[in-house]
């Protein structure tokens, strides 16, 4: 199991602002391609891969990052503080 | 290094006179305070989301990296989240160095960061009911990649 946690519009098109999920993806990308296919809305809010970051375990990370021992992925756009 | 999460306004004023007080081997001490700007047609709130477990470490190791780059004696990074209305502080950051070339390059280097890896995600709520997330702008990645340029040569 892995927590995977939504912010901003990621969250709002998704629907819900976090969720525990099963999964055997070996990276970022695999569990990308799984949610995708779980349902359009899911489909709709990964469609544009560039217009999102992903933090593995608090830490920025790369689509392609491993998920061995990860514990919570983390998807939204890129950040606007300041 | 003073690294502060709250949704509590701060007064600006107040905290730059607690961080300046006491650094005698500090010449420089520089601050931002950055404000909710009113955008037309009329900003009724700017609401800024964040990532709890994650940007208190996300700030100190953009702190951290500061001090690494700069000769920094202190450094304070204060960000609100929550519902602000237009005039209200959002955020501010104070450096202090023995000269001021260190404290204002290091203030630029923390703002840089702080605006394109906090995990902070800003919405706009406007007078009439609309409401748009604010997006990241070219020019805010191209901010950071002068850091990678320039390096520390002013230290």
């Amino acid at each position: 199991m892995i927590d995977v946690v939504y912010f901003a519009w990621v969250r709002e098109r998704i629907g819900l602002p976090q969720e525990q999920i099963e999964t055997k993806a070996k990276t970022v990308m695999d569990l990308v391609n799984e949610l995708r296919a779980k349902e359009p809305r899911y489909d709709a809010a990964f469609a544009d891969i560039s217009a999102l970051r992903v933090a593995v375990d608090q830490e920025l990370a790369d689509f392609d990052a491993p998920l061995a021992g990860a514990r919570e992925i983390a998807f939204f756009p890129p950040m606007t503080g300041g | 290094m003073d690294i502060r999460v709250q949704a509590e306004p701060f007064d600006a004023g107040a905290e730059l006179n607690t961080f300046s007080a006491g650094l005698q081997d500090s010449g420089a001490v520089v601050s931002f305070t950055g404000i909710v700007r009113d955008v037309a047609p009329g900003l009724k709130a700017m609401e800024i989301e964040h990532y709890p477990s994650m940007t208190a470490k996300a700030i100190k190791a953009i702190a951290g990296e500061a001090q690494t780059r700069w000769a920094l004696n202190n450094v304070l990074v204060i960000h609100r989240y929550g519902l602000l209305a237009p005039g209200a502080p959002i955020m501010m950051v104070a450096t202090a160095s023995s000269h001021r070339s260190a404290a204002f390059a290091a203030a630029d280097f923390l703002m840089d960061y702080l605006k394109s890896r906090a995990p902070f995600w800003k919405k706009e709520i406007m007078r009439d009911g609309q409401s748009t997330w604010v997006d990241a702008k070219a020019t805010d990645e191209d901010a950071l990649n002068r850091w990678s340029a320039t390096s520390d040569s002013d230290t």
